[in-house]
C-alpha cells in the first residue's frame, strides 16, 4: 500500500515536471494542444511560402534547363556520332575502292608484263627453232654429203679390193660385174 | 475511485482499438500480395501500376492509423 | 510498478511538445519555437539539395545534383502520369509539397529532432490547402458543372442520388484522411521508437529493444518517404478530379 502511494506520488511528480517542462501542455497529446496551433500554422505558412518561392524561382527552372540542356547535348552528341560513323563508313568505302582499283591495276600490269614476256619468249623460241631447223638441215646435208662421199670411197675401196682379190685368185676381173656385186652388197646400207 | 474506473475503461478501450491495426495490416498485405501476384504474371504491366498500389496501401493504411489515433486519444486525451 | 523496478519512464509523446526556442513559457503565434527551427531546417535542406546542389549546372551531374534531378523527375512524371499534360501547370505547387514533406519527415528521424509533420496542425494546413485549392480550381475551371463529379453517370438512375451522397461525404473526408494519415504515421513511428527506447533501460531486454529500435528506424525511414510519396500522389489524384470532373 505504501509503495502504491509512493508510485502515485512519483507519477504526480512526473506530471508536474512535465507540466513545468512543457509550459502549458497539461494534456497528454501535444498534437491536441490548441494553444500551439497559431504558432505552428504561422511558421508553416512562412516556410511554405519561402519554399514555394525558392522552388518556383530558383530550383525548378534551373533543373529544367539542366535537363533540357542535357537531353539536347545527348541528342547532339548522338547526331555527331552518327555523322562520324557515316564519315567512317564513307572513308572505308573509298579505301576499299582504292584498294580494288590498285589491285586491278596491278593485275593489269602483271598481265601485260606476262603477255610481253610470253611474246618475247615465243619470238625467241621461234627464232631458236628456225635456227635449230636451219642448222639441222645444214648438218643433215653435210652428213648426207659425208655419207655419200664415204659410200663412194667405200665403193671404190671395195671395188679395188675385189679386183685385187680376183687378180690374186688368178682371174680376170670384169670391172662391170665387180661394180655390180659391190653395189648389191653395199646397197642395203645405202638407203 | 471513479477516476480510476474511467482510466481503466480508457486503457481497455485503447487496447481494443489497437486490434484495428491488425485489420490494416491484413489490408495492406492483401493489396501488396495481389499486386505482386499480378506483377509476376505480367511483369511488363507492373511498372505502370506501382502508383496505384501505393494509393491502395495508403487508403487501407489510413484506417489502421485511425484506430491508432483512437487508442492515443483514449490514453492521453480522455 | 514498472517505474519502481527498472526505472521505466514512458514519455512517448514528450518529443512532440511545442516549446519556445529561446526559453520562456509564453507561446504567442509569432514566438520562434522548435517548430520554427525545424521548419527552417527543412527549407534549408531543400535549398541545399535543389539550389546549392545544382549550382554548377553540370551536364554530367554530381551526386547531389543527380538526387535533385531524381526528385524532380519523380514528381514531374507522377504529375504527368496521373493528371495528364494540363496538370503540369501546377507542378511547382506539388513539388513544393513533396519536397517539404520529404525533408520534414527525414529531418524528424534525426535523434532529438522535432517532427513538424507529426502535428495535426501542420498536416491539416497542408491538406486543407490542397482541398480548398482544388475545390476552388474545379469551380473556376468548370463552373457549376464541377458538381457533376458527384453525379455518377455510369450508375443506374435510381442509385445515383445515394451515390451522390456517398461521393459528397467521401469528398469532404478527403482532407481529414489526407492529413491524419501523414501525421498519424509520423506520430506512430516516433512514439513506438520512444516506447522501445524506454524499454532499453531494463538491462535484461535492452539488446532486444535496441534491435527493435534499429528495425523500426529502418521501417520509419521507408515510411517517411512513402508517406510523402502517397501525400503527393493523392494530391495529384484529387487534382485530376478537379481538371476532369466527369467520370
Amino acid at each position: 500500500m505504501a509503495s502504491e502511494t509512493e508510485t502515485a506520488a512519483h507519477g504526480t511528480a512526473h506530471g508536474a515536471a512535465d507540466a513545468a517542462h512543457g509550459g502549458a501542455e497539461a494534456v497528454g497529446m501535444p498534437q491536441l494542444d490548441f494553444s500551439t496551433f497559431p504558432n505552428q500554422i504561422f511558421w508553416l505558412a512562412v516556410a511554405l511560402v519561402v519554399l514555394y518561392l525558392i522552388l518556383s524561382r530558383l530550383a525548378l527552372p534551373r533543373i529544367a534547363s539542366v535537363l533540357a540542356e542535357r537531353s539536347g547535348t545527348i541528342t547532339g552528341d548522338l547526331e555527331k556520332a552518327e555523322e562520324l560513323k557515316r564519315k567512317a563508313v564513307e572513308a572505308e568505302e573509298t579505301y576499299q575502292k582504292a584498294l580494288a582499283d590498285a589491285r586491278a591495276e596491278a593485275q593489269r600490269v602483271i598481265a601485260e608484263a606476262k603477255a610481253e614476256l610470253q611474246r618475247e619468249i615465243d619470238e625467241a623460241t621461234a627464232k631458236a627453232d628456225a635456227e635449230i631447223a636451219a642448222r639441222a638441215a645444214e648438218s643433215e646435208k653435210a652428213i648426207a654429203e659425208i655419207r655419200a662421199s664415204a659410200l663412194e670411197n667405200v665403193r671404190a675401196v671395195a671395188e679395188e679390193v675385189a679386183r685385187e682379190v680376183v687378180a690374186l685368185l688368178g682371174g680376170k676381173a670384169d670391172p662391170k660385174a665387180i661394180a655390180e656385186a659391190v653395189s648389191a652388197k653395199i646397197g642395203g646400207t645405202r638407203a | 475511485m471513479e477516476g480510476d474506473i474511467v482510466q481503466m475503461g480508457a486503457y481497455i478501450g485503447a487496447g481494443l482499438a489497437c486490434t484495428g491495426m491488425g485489420g490494416a495490416a491484413l489490408g495492406v498485405g492483401n493489396v501488396v500480395g495481389n499486386y505482386l501476384a499480378g506483377a509476376l504474371r505480367n511483369p511488363s504491366a507492373a511498372g505502370g501500376q506501382t502508383a496505384t498500389m501505393f494509393i491502395g496501401i495508403a487508403f487501407s493504411e489510413a484506417l489502421g492509423i485511425f484506430s491508432f489515433l483512437v487508442a492515443l486519444l483514449l490514453m492521453f486525451a480522455v | 510498478m514498472a517505474e519502481q523496478e527498472g526505472g521505466l519512464v514512458f514519455h512517448p509523446m514528450d518529443q512532440f511538445i511545442v516549446k519556445p526556442l529561446f526559453g520562456g513559457d509564453e507561446l504567442h503565434w509569432y514566438t520562434p519555437s522548435n517548430v520554427t527551427l525545424w521548419l527552417a531546417l527543412t527549407v534549408l535542406g531543400v535549398f541545399l539539395l535543389l539550389v546549392a546542389g545544382t549550382r554548377r549546372r553540370a551536364i554530367v551531374p554530381s551526386r547531389t545534383q543527380s538526387v535533385a534531378e531524381l526528385a524532380y523527375c519523380l514528381v514531374y512524371k507522377m504529375v504527368e502520369d496521373v493528371t495528364g499534360k494540363e496538370g503540369l501547370r501546377y507542378f511547382p505547387y506539388i513539388m513544393t509539397l513533396f519536397m517539404f514533406i520529404v525533408f520534414a519527415n527525414f529531418l524528424g528521424l534525426l535523434p532529438m529532432a522535432f517532427t513538424t509533420t507529426s502535428h495535426i496542425a501542420v498536416t491539416a494546413v497542408l491538406a486543407l490547402l490542397v482541398f480548398v485549392g482544388i475545390t476552388a480550381l474545379g469551380f473556376a475551371l468548370h463552373g457549376m458543372s464541377f458538381l457533376r463529379l458527384f453525379w455518377v453517370d455510369a450508375a443506374p438512375l435510381p442509385i445515383r442520388p445515394i451515390l451522390a451522397v456517398i461521393e459528397v461525404i467521401s469528398y469532404f473526408v478527403r482532407p481529414v484522411s489526407h492529413s491524419i494519415r501523414l501525421a498519424g504515421n509520423m506520430m506512430a513511428g516516433h512514439a513506438v521508437i520512444k516506447v522501445f527506447a524506454a524499454f532499453a533501460a531494463l538491462a535484461a531486454i535492452s539488446p532486444v529493444s535496441i534491435l527493435a529500435i534499429t528495425a523500426i528506424y529502418a521501417l520509419e525511414t521507408l515510411v517517411a518517404f512513402i508517406q510523402a510519396y502517397v501525400f503527393t500522389i493523392l494530391t495529384c489524384v484529387y487534382l485530376k478530379d478537379a481538371l476532369h470532373p466527369h467520370h
